[in-house]
Protein backbone atom coordinates (compact mmCIF):
# COMPACT_ATOMS: atom_id res chain seq x y z
CA UNK A 1 0.00 0.00 0.00
CA UNK A 2 1.19 3.25 -1.06
CA UNK A 3 0.42 6.35 1.85
CA UNK A 4 -0.49 9.60 0.02
CA UNK A 5 1.89 11.74 -0.93
CA UNK A 6 0.06 15.23 0.78
CA UNK A 7 -0.78 13.09 3.88
CA UNK A 8 3.20 12.29 3.94
CA UNK A 9 4.40 16.01 4.03
CA UNK A 10 1.33 16.62 6.53
CA UNK A 11 2.50 14.40 8.93
CA UNK A 12 6.10 15.75 8.51
CA UNK A 13 5.26 19.28 8.65
CA UNK A 14 3.00 18.95 11.99
CA UNK A 15 4.84 16.67 13.61
CA UNK A 16 8.29 19.14 13.25
CA UNK A 17 5.94 22.09 14.20
CA UNK A 18 4.66 20.64 17.19
CA UNK A 19 8.65 20.08 18.40
CA UNK A 20 9.87 23.35 17.93
CA UNK A 21 6.68 25.56 18.73
CA UNK A 22 5.76 23.37 22.76
CA UNK A 23 9.30 24.75 24.28
CA UNK A 24 8.65 28.22 22.76
CA UNK A 25 5.11 28.76 23.44
CA UNK A 26 5.19 26.48 27.20
CA UNK A 27 8.15 28.25 28.38
CA UNK A 28 7.60 31.67 28.72
CA UNK A 29 9.20 32.48 31.81
CA UNK A 30 12.91 32.83 32.47
CA UNK A 31 14.04 29.37 34.54
CA UNK A 32 15.46 30.14 37.96
CA UNK A 33 17.39 26.41 38.45
CA UNK A 34 21.17 26.48 38.53
CA UNK A 35 21.46 23.20 36.94
CA UNK A 36 18.88 24.12 33.94
CA UNK A 37 19.95 27.56 33.46
CA UNK A 38 23.25 26.57 33.25
CA UNK A 39 22.56 23.72 31.00
CA UNK A 40 20.37 25.63 28.62
CA UNK A 41 23.78 28.31 28.43
CA UNK A 42 25.52 25.83 27.25
CA UNK A 43 23.54 23.71 24.38
CA UNK A 44 23.47 25.84 21.69
CA UNK A 45 27.47 25.87 21.51
CA UNK A 46 27.60 22.12 22.25
CA UNK A 47 25.50 21.09 19.64
CA UNK A 48 26.92 23.44 17.19
CA UNK A 49 30.20 21.85 17.64
CA UNK A 50 28.54 18.75 17.48
CA UNK A 51 26.95 19.44 14.02
CA UNK A 52 30.18 20.67 12.76
CA UNK A 53 32.68 18.13 13.34
CA UNK A 54 33.32 15.83 11.42
CA UNK A 55 30.56 16.48 9.35
CA UNK A 56 32.31 19.56 7.67
CA UNK A 57 35.54 16.72 6.52
CA UNK A 58 32.60 14.60 5.09
CA UNK A 59 30.49 17.51 3.15
CA UNK A 60 33.34 18.33 0.75
CA UNK A 61 34.20 16.14 -1.90
CA UNK A 62 37.34 15.49 -0.58
CA UNK A 63 38.37 15.48 3.15
CA UNK A 64 41.35 17.46 2.62
CA UNK A 65 39.65 20.76 1.60
CA UNK A 66 36.60 20.24 4.34
CA UNK A 67 39.95 19.96 7.09
CA UNK A 68 40.81 22.93 5.13
CA UNK A 69 37.73 24.93 5.42
CA UNK A 70 38.02 24.10 9.26
CA UNK A 71 41.30 25.64 9.88
CA UNK A 72 39.77 28.58 7.99
CA UNK A 73 36.89 28.89 9.32
CA UNK A 74 38.53 28.86 13.23
CA UNK A 75 41.09 31.24 12.32
CA UNK A 76 39.05 33.52 10.57
CA UNK A 77 36.49 33.55 13.26
CA UNK A 78 39.28 33.87 16.24
CA UNK A 79 40.12 37.11 14.80
CA UNK A 80 36.40 38.42 14.99
CA UNK A 81 35.50 37.85 10.94
CA UNK A 82 31.52 37.98 10.71
CA UNK A 83 29.23 35.28 10.09
CA UNK A 84 29.27 36.01 6.29
CA UNK A 85 32.86 36.35 6.01
CA UNK A 86 33.95 33.03 7.72
CA UNK A 87 31.35 31.66 5.46
CA UNK A 88 32.55 33.04 2.13
CA UNK A 89 36.24 32.40 3.60
CA UNK A 90 35.19 28.54 3.92
CA UNK A 91 33.31 28.55 0.49
CA UNK A 92 36.47 30.19 -1.43
CA UNK A 93 39.39 27.58 0.12
CA UNK A 94 37.07 24.60 -0.80
CA UNK A 95 36.48 25.93 -4.52
CA UNK A 96 40.26 26.40 -4.75
CA UNK A 97 41.63 23.49 -3.04
CA UNK A 98 39.46 21.17 -5.16
CA UNK A 99 40.76 22.60 -8.14
CA UNK A 100 44.27 20.81 -7.51
CA UNK A 101 42.83 17.99 -5.03
CA UNK A 102 39.78 16.77 -7.27
CA UNK B 1 -6.11 58.62 18.72
CA UNK B 2 -3.16 56.44 18.46
CA UNK B 3 -2.66 52.99 19.72
CA UNK B 4 0.68 52.39 21.23
CA UNK B 5 2.82 50.28 18.94
CA UNK B 6 4.27 47.22 19.07
CA UNK B 7 7.88 47.26 20.02
CA UNK B 8 8.67 45.18 17.34
CA UNK B 9 6.77 47.27 14.76
CA UNK B 10 8.63 48.03 11.77
CA UNK B 11 7.69 51.64 12.10
CA UNK B 12 10.50 51.61 14.29
CA UNK B 13 13.80 52.52 13.28
CA UNK B 14 15.82 50.35 14.78
CA UNK B 15 13.39 47.02 14.30
CA UNK B 16 14.27 47.94 10.50
CA UNK B 17 18.00 47.82 11.04
CA UNK B 18 17.44 44.61 13.01
CA UNK B 19 15.55 43.17 9.67
CA UNK B 20 18.48 44.42 7.16
CA UNK B 21 20.85 42.94 9.31
CA UNK B 22 18.96 39.18 9.47
CA UNK B 23 18.89 39.58 5.82
CA UNK B 24 22.37 39.95 5.26
CA UNK B 25 22.91 37.39 7.72
CA UNK B 26 20.42 35.27 6.03
CA UNK B 27 22.46 35.49 2.67
CA UNK B 28 25.49 32.74 3.48
CA UNK B 29 22.49 30.40 5.00
CA UNK B 30 20.56 31.17 2.07
CA UNK B 31 23.84 30.29 -0.66
CA UNK B 32 23.72 26.82 1.82
CA UNK B 33 20.59 25.94 1.32
CA UNK B 34 20.34 26.22 -2.29
CA UNK B 35 23.04 23.73 -2.28
CA UNK B 36 21.70 21.58 0.05
CA UNK B 37 18.34 21.42 -1.18
CA UNK B 38 19.61 20.75 -4.65
CA UNK B 39 20.71 17.66 -3.46
CA UNK B 40 18.01 17.23 -1.39
CA UNK B 41 15.84 17.76 -4.40
CA UNK B 42 17.64 14.19 -6.06
CA UNK B 43 16.33 12.48 -2.94
CA UNK B 44 12.63 13.66 -3.65
CA UNK B 45 12.54 12.96 -7.38
CA UNK B 46 13.81 9.44 -6.61
CA UNK B 47 10.50 9.10 -3.94
CA UNK B 48 8.41 9.48 -7.10
CA UNK B 49 7.80 13.76 -5.85
CA UNK B 50 6.65 16.31 -8.47
CA UNK B 51 8.42 19.71 -8.17
CA UNK B 52 5.47 21.07 -6.82
CA UNK B 53 6.07 18.60 -3.86
CA UNK B 54 9.29 19.00 -3.15
CA UNK B 55 9.12 22.76 -3.23
CA UNK B 56 5.23 22.27 -1.03
CA UNK B 57 7.42 19.77 1.56
CA UNK B 58 10.46 21.98 2.16
CA UNK B 59 8.43 25.09 2.21
CA UNK B 60 6.44 23.33 5.60
CA UNK B 61 8.85 21.24 6.97
CA UNK B 62 12.03 23.18 6.94
CA UNK B 63 14.72 20.49 7.97
CA UNK B 64 17.45 18.90 5.82
CA UNK B 65 18.17 15.66 7.82
CA UNK B 66 14.00 15.38 8.41
CA UNK B 67 13.10 15.85 5.03
CA UNK B 68 15.82 13.28 3.70
CA UNK B 69 14.12 10.57 6.08
CA UNK B 70 10.96 11.31 4.98
CA UNK B 71 11.73 11.06 1.73
CA UNK B 72 13.38 7.60 1.77
CA UNK B 73 10.53 6.69 4.12
CA UNK B 74 8.08 7.66 1.50
CA UNK B 75 9.80 5.73 -1.23
CA UNK B 76 9.57 2.70 1.51
CA UNK B 77 5.35 3.31 1.31
CA UNK B 78 6.09 3.42 5.43
CA UNK B 79 2.90 4.10 7.14
CA UNK B 80 2.05 7.53 8.69
CA UNK B 81 3.18 6.34 12.54
CA UNK B 82 5.86 5.58 11.54
CA UNK B 83 6.73 8.83 9.68
CA UNK B 84 5.75 10.70 12.57
CA UNK B 85 7.91 8.47 14.69
CA UNK B 86 11.22 8.74 12.33
CA UNK B 87 10.71 12.86 12.10
CA UNK B 88 10.44 12.76 15.45
CA UNK B 89 13.82 11.21 16.22
CA UNK B 90 15.72 13.30 13.13
CA UNK B 91 14.12 16.65 14.33
CA UNK B 92 14.45 16.11 18.01
CA UNK B 93 17.13 18.46 18.29
CA UNK B 94 15.05 21.42 17.69
CA UNK B 95 13.50 20.57 21.06
CA UNK B 96 16.23 21.45 23.06
CA UNK B 97 17.21 24.08 20.89
CA UNK B 98 13.41 25.57 20.98
CA UNK B 99 13.78 25.59 24.75
CA UNK B 100 17.04 27.30 24.55
CA UNK B 101 15.93 30.05 22.78
CA UNK B 102 12.45 30.45 24.83
CA UNK B 103 15.39 31.91 27.16
CA UNK B 104 16.56 34.26 24.67
CA UNK B 105 13.11 35.82 24.25
CA UNK B 106 11.51 38.75 25.73
CA UNK B 107 9.00 37.37 28.33
CA UNK B 108 6.33 39.80 26.97
CA UNK B 109 7.12 38.43 23.29
CA UNK B 110 3.88 37.76 22.31
CA UNK B 111 2.87 34.29 21.42
CA UNK B 112 2.08 35.35 17.57
CA UNK B 113 5.88 35.91 17.22
CA UNK B 114 6.53 32.51 19.14
CA UNK B 115 4.11 30.67 16.74
CA UNK B 116 5.57 32.21 13.26
CA UNK B 117 9.71 31.86 14.40
CA UNK B 118 8.93 28.32 16.02
CA UNK B 119 8.04 26.68 12.30
CA UNK B 120 11.50 28.09 11.59
CA UNK B 121 13.82 26.54 14.19
CA UNK B 122 16.44 25.47 12.21
CA UNK B 123 20.36 24.65 13.21
CA UNK B 124 21.55 28.32 11.06
CA UNK B 125 18.53 30.45 12.45
CA UNK B 126 18.78 29.59 15.71
CA UNK B 127 22.88 29.46 15.14
CA UNK B 128 22.62 33.28 14.25
CA UNK B 129 20.07 34.36 16.87
CA UNK B 130 21.80 33.10 19.67
CA UNK B 131 24.98 35.18 19.04
CA UNK B 132 22.67 38.52 19.04
CA UNK B 133 22.99 39.72 22.39
CA UNK B 134 20.30 40.53 24.71
CA UNK B 135 17.01 39.58 24.03
CA UNK B 136 16.13 38.16 20.03
CA UNK B 137 14.61 40.92 18.00
CA UNK B 138 12.01 38.66 16.05
CA UNK B 139 12.79 41.13 12.87
CA UNK B 140 16.32 39.97 12.99
CA UNK B 141 14.92 36.26 12.26
CA UNK B 142 12.54 37.47 9.77
CA UNK B 143 14.78 39.00 7.54
CA UNK B 144 17.20 35.91 7.79
CA UNK B 145 14.07 33.69 6.61
CA UNK B 146 12.64 36.35 4.21
CA UNK B 147 15.87 35.82 2.02
CA UNK B 148 16.92 32.03 3.03
CA UNK B 149 13.93 30.01 3.23
CA UNK B 150 12.28 30.66 -0.47
CA UNK B 151 16.09 29.29 -1.88
CA UNK B 152 15.01 26.52 0.18
CA UNK B 153 11.99 25.77 -1.20
CA UNK B 154 13.21 26.75 -4.95
CA UNK B 155 16.24 25.00 -4.60
CA UNK B 156 14.63 21.46 -3.81
CA UNK B 157 11.99 22.02 -6.83
CA UNK B 158 15.02 23.01 -9.07
CA UNK B 159 16.72 19.77 -7.49
CA UNK B 160 13.30 17.47 -8.91
CA UNK B 161 13.66 19.30 -12.26
CA UNK B 162 17.13 19.30 -12.62
CA UNK B 163 19.17 17.18 -9.93
CA UNK B 164 21.94 16.45 -11.96
CA UNK B 165 23.11 19.63 -13.60
CA UNK B 166 25.01 21.42 -10.85
CA UNK B 167 28.94 21.11 -11.37
CA UNK B 168 29.41 18.89 -8.06
CA UNK B 169 32.57 21.77 -7.63
CA UNK B 170 29.89 24.27 -6.77
CA UNK B 171 27.63 22.01 -4.57
CA UNK B 172 31.44 20.89 -2.44
CA UNK B 173 32.25 24.56 -2.19
CA UNK B 174 28.73 25.63 -1.20
CA UNK B 175 27.92 22.75 1.27
CA UNK B 176 30.62 24.60 3.61
CA UNK B 177 28.57 27.59 4.06
CA UNK B 178 26.71 26.26 6.69
CA UNK B 179 29.81 24.90 9.09
CA UNK B 180 31.50 28.72 8.09
CA UNK B 181 28.60 30.66 9.84
CA UNK B 182 28.20 28.22 12.76
CA UNK B 183 32.31 28.76 13.73
CA UNK B 184 31.20 32.50 13.42
CA UNK B 185 28.87 31.71 16.05
CA UNK B 186 30.99 29.38 18.67
CA UNK B 187 34.51 29.99 18.22
CA UNK B 188 34.38 34.29 19.51
CA UNK B 189 32.25 32.83 22.85
CA UNK B 190 35.24 30.28 22.87
CA UNK B 191 38.03 32.59 23.06
CA UNK B 192 36.23 34.87 25.47
CA UNK B 193 35.65 31.95 27.63
CA UNK B 194 37.98 29.26 28.79
CA UNK B 195 34.75 26.81 29.58
CA UNK B 196 33.51 27.14 25.86
CA UNK B 197 36.73 26.76 24.46
CA UNK B 198 37.25 23.19 26.63
CA UNK B 199 33.20 22.71 25.66
CA UNK B 200 33.95 23.08 21.92
CA UNK B 201 36.76 20.66 21.98
CA UNK B 202 35.44 18.26 23.82
CA UNK B 203 32.34 18.37 21.53
CA UNK B 204 34.55 18.04 18.72
CA UNK B 205 36.47 14.78 20.01
CA UNK B 206 33.32 13.39 21.39
CA UNK B 207 31.25 13.87 18.40
CA UNK B 208 34.31 12.10 15.86
CA UNK B 209 34.40 9.31 18.38
CA UNK B 210 30.66 8.65 18.47
CA UNK B 211 31.32 8.01 14.65
CA UNK B 212 33.36 5.49 14.77
CA UNK B 213 33.17 3.59 17.68
CA UNK B 214 30.81 0.70 17.25
CA UNK B 215 27.54 0.61 18.37
CA UNK B 216 27.52 4.28 18.80
CA UNK B 217 28.19 5.09 14.96
CA UNK B 218 25.09 2.70 14.10
CA UNK B 219 22.71 5.55 15.51
CA UNK B 220 21.37 7.45 13.49
CA UNK B 221 23.19 10.85 12.99
CA UNK B 222 20.16 13.14 14.14
CA UNK B 223 20.01 10.88 16.96
CA UNK B 224 23.56 11.23 18.05
CA UNK B 225 23.29 14.79 18.02
CA UNK B 226 20.96 14.96 20.55
CA UNK B 227 22.28 12.26 23.21
CA UNK B 228 26.17 14.38 22.44
CA UNK B 229 24.33 17.83 23.11
CA UNK B 230 22.61 16.42 26.31
CA UNK B 231 25.55 14.50 28.09
CA UNK B 232 27.93 17.00 27.19
CA UNK B 233 25.81 20.09 28.34
CA UNK B 234 24.61 18.19 31.76
CA UNK B 235 28.09 17.55 32.54
CA UNK B 236 29.31 21.15 31.76
CA UNK B 237 26.51 22.47 33.73
CA UNK B 238 27.17 19.96 36.99
CA UNK B 239 31.11 21.15 36.58
CA UNK B 240 30.71 24.43 35.42
CA UNK B 241 27.75 25.87 37.28
CA UNK B 242 27.02 29.64 35.98
CA UNK B 243 25.96 32.53 38.48
CA UNK B 244 22.45 32.93 38.47
CA UNK B 245 21.41 35.68 36.39
CA UNK B 246 18.32 37.93 36.59
CA UNK B 247 16.21 39.11 34.42
CA UNK B 248 18.04 42.42 33.23
CA UNK B 249 21.58 40.81 33.00
CA UNK B 250 20.64 39.96 29.41
CA UNK B 251 23.41 40.98 27.44
CA UNK B 252 26.04 38.12 28.21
Amino acid sequence: MRGNVYVYILVMAVTSYLIRVLPLTLIRKHIRNRFLQSFLYYVPYVTLAVMTFPAIVHATQSPVSGLIALVVGVVTAWFGFDLFKVSVCCCSVVFLAELFLV
Amino acid sequence: MKSTPSPYALRLPENRAWLKKGVKDGIPIGLGYFAVSFSLGIIAKQAGLTPFQGFLTSATVNASAGQYVGFVLMAECATYLEMALAILVANGRYLLMSTALSQKMSPSLSIWHRLLIGNFIVDEYFGIAIAQPGYLNPNYYYGAILFASPLWAIGTALGVIAGNLMPARLVSAFSVALYGMFFAVFIPPARKERTILILVIVSFFLSWAAGVVPFLRDIAEGTRTIILTVLISAAAAVLFPRKIYHEEESEA
